[in-house]
């Protein structure tokens, strides 16, 4: 895997992630891929219901969220978190990702996305831009040193 | 049986299976089948129903499946059946989300459910009666074979309709 600069807040302190996807998988290898950004992980959740609760209860810089899962769908949960929290930076990580659902994810308060599977390139990038709008975070490209060292 | 419906999963398994598992892959050799589908391995099916119906099954050897759970987890995996399950449902996920992206933009409306895994050596229920195309996908894991049915619904009415008649 390639190796990444560092993607930190303001403050230079880690960028904590909420890590929501209904498998177990699925959330390794995201998490794997955030600590490789430097990031931490504030909490993780296997549908949308939890992600609304550990969202209020982590409250994360940014939250990666599958579509598909149980019990409550990721674009609901967008929706109810975006709804509470209208400052939260959601990111959608689907293998779904046709037009209809990418539209849906974005009017319900959901900054990007991002299809399965994932590329730590790709996913950087967009992570970089999505913390670039955040005064808390490290948005200039300067302290995100963003190159990328592949 | 209309490639037009099928290239876009063999697209998307040969993409998902380079990508996910950071290695070269080849496209092996395309049969048909009729029948119930024989799993070779650890299967999911997953169907499909909607402007097109049918169903695709993915299936692999557990051996595969732990070599693919270990990089999937980055060598976190255990080498027990449900890791053999949660990889071959994971990969179906990636594999399906991927074609159903292509289809989509195409213009096909339908709804996928979710994938049921099997493991016993019963044929697959909902297998039977369906001519499929069968193919294995050469990965540095090992094969991963994916057999597909997939038909245009108004075709099967059209069929449907018909069949009275003959009688």
């Amino acid at each position: 895997m390639p190796q990444f600069a560092a993607l930190l807040k303001k403050d230079s302190q880690p960028v904590r992630y909420l890590v929501v996807d209904d498998s177990v998988f699925a959330r390794k290898n995201i998490i794997k891929m955030v600590e490789l950004f430097g990031g931490e992980v504030a909490g993780e959740a296997g549908d949308g219901l939890t992600a609304i609760a550990e969202f209020n209860r982590t409250k994360p810089d940014i939250v990666l969220m599958d579509i598909t899962m149980p019990q409550m769908e990721g674009i609901e949960a967008v929706e109810r978190i975006v709804r509470q929290h209208p400052e939260a930076r959601i990111v959608m990580v689907s293998s779904v990702g046709y037009q209809e659902n990418i539209l849906a994810a974005l009017q319900k308060g959901a900054k990007h996305f991002v299809q399965k599977p994932v590329k730590p390139e790709v996913l950087y990038e967009i992570l970089r831009y999505v913390l670039s709008d955040d005064p808390a975070a490290a948005g200039a490209p300067v302290a995100l040193a963003g190159e990328h060292r592949s | 049986m209309r490639m037009d419906l099928i290239q876009p999963f063999i697209n998307a398994a040969d993409a998902v299976f380079a990508e996910s598992l950071q290695g070269p892959t080849k496209i092996g050799d395309l049969s048909m089948e009729e029948g119930a589908y024989r799993r070779k391995g650890i299967a999911a099916l997953i169907a499909i129903k909607g402007d097109i119906e049918g169903r695709i099954i993915l299936d692999l050897a557990p051996e595969v499946a732990y070599k693919v759970a270990g990089i999937l987890t980055g060598g976190e995996a255990t080498n027990d059946d449900q890791t053999a399950r949660e990889t071959v449902c994971e990969l179906a996920n990636m594999v399906i989300g991927n074609s159903v992206t292509l289809l989509n933009d195409q213009g096909y409306t339908f709804k996928v459910f979710p994938p049921e895994v099997h493991s016993s050596d019963e044929g697959l229920a909902g297998s039977q009666d369906t001519e499929a195309m069968v193919l294995a996908i050469e990965t540095t894991c090992g094969n991963i074979f994916l057999n597909i049915a997939m038909h245009h619904l108004t075709r099967r009415r059209r069929e449907r309709d018909a069949a009275p008649a003959l009688r």
